[in-house]
């Protein structure tokens, strides 16, 4: 079964960012990866997939419009089978709170470690197969 | 990121042989370093220009008190405040209101701080109305009003916007350091309390507010007109 992980930023350069990071698994076919570049849009987009092959989704949190915290309650409600982990500049312990608080699984702080989160998803890949 | 490029190219490079599908290897990869470099470059220039928009916000100037028109420092403040506002959020739009006592004059002052007051209030006043729009309400035009009038030996400036207003837990606390109604990343929440400060230790003058949840928000500020020049040592620790 393929699976995707759904990443939620405003920043368009994120997407060639993780496109090279995951370059190799992307190339073997171990997951796909879909970039949506506001809460909105990924609402919509996590609606559209009913199937389970959504594993995982990677959310920024201060985003123009509707910031990550404020989608992460929405999105679980919608998708209460697929874990979300937030990514954001302020990895305070506030911000940290408010995201597992709603729902969130983990939150990793920018400058991404691509290490922490290739491990968390390999996890997640370990659970899906 | 690029390191693990070149450690990928060199495992690509070890076998002697390039054969075609090497060759389209060895190709994707430099191109995409080639684009990681100019990212470089472009996010070096926005780094740039972030920079230099901080550093007009806290321009030094002679640090040094003078009579200055208070009338033309508002109307700055006004416009810089405008232009930021507008710079940051295309939608951005607020009708402005200025109605400017000839009589205010010139006050003995410190320009800079008195303008990062007015900017800081005014820009408040700014995210209070956009605020209250946001909420749906659909006849609501966002505006923002600007008075001056001179009271003899002191001055009085307004600032009031038709905003979301102040709840009172908040107005109890909103001029204390570091508190913010602010999403994370937004605020400091020294704006206030640097103004408070600026306002009352550095010039003598007073800072008060009216509001009315979800009406309006006015600052209510008085600056003596000789109150800088008689507080040397105030608002500098």
């Amino acid at each position: 079964m393929s699976v995707y992980i759904l990443v939620v930023d405003d920043e368009p350069d994120v997407e060639a960012l993780f496109r090279q990071q995951f370059r190799r698994d992307l190339k073997s076919g171990r997951f796909t990866m879909e970039f949506a570049p506001s809460a909105p849009a990924a609402l919509q987009r996590a609606a559209d997939v009913k199937d389970p092959s959504l594993i995982l989704i990677l959310s920024d949190i201060n985003m123009p419009g509707m910031s990550g915290l404020e989608m992460l309650p929405k999105v679980r409600a919608q998708r209460p089978d697929v874990p979300v982990i937030m990514i954001t500049a302020y990895g305070d312990a506030e911000t940290r709170r408010k995201a597992i608080e709603n729902g969130a699984v983990g939150l990793l702080t920018k400058p991404i470690d691509f290490a922490l989160l290739r491990h968390e998803i390999d996890n997640r890949l370990g659970q899906a197969a | 990121m690029s390191g693990e490029l070149i450690d990928e190219l060199n495992d690509v490079l070890k076998p002697a042989a390039l054969d075609g599908k090497t060759r389209e290897e060895i190709d994707e990869l430099t191109h995409m370093l080639k684009g990681n470099l100019e990212k470089v470059v472009q996010h070096g220039k926005r780094a740039d220009s972030i920079v230099k928009n901080m550093l007009l916000h806290s321009r030094e100037g002679s640090g040094e008190h003078r009579p200055a028109d208070i009338n033309a420092i508002v109307e700055e403040s006004l416009n810089l405040a405008y232009h930021g506002a507008r710079a940051e959020k295309a939608g951005f739009n607020i009708t402005l209101k200025r109605d400017f006592d000839p009589a205010a004059g010139q006050i003995d002052l410190y320009p800079q701080e008195i303008t990062r007051v007015f900017l800081n209030l005014i820009s408040n006043g700014f995210y209070a109305a956009t605020k209250r729009k946001e909420a749906g309400d659909e006849g609501f035009e966002p505006a923002l009003s600007a008075v001056t009038k001179s009271l003899g030996n002191k001055v009085e400036i307004r600032i009031r916007d038709n905003g979301t207003g102040i709840p009172p837990e908040v107005k109890e606390k909103m001029f204390n350091p570091f508190f913010t109604t602010k999403p994370a990343g937004e605020g400091t929440g020294l704006g206030l309390s640097m103004s408070h400060d600026i306002i009352v230790k550095q010039h003598g003058g007073t800072i008060d507010v009216a509001t009315e949840p979800g009406a309006f928000t006015e600052f209510i500020i008085t600056l003596p007109r000789s109150g800088a020049a008689q507080s040397i040592s105030g608002g500098k620790n």
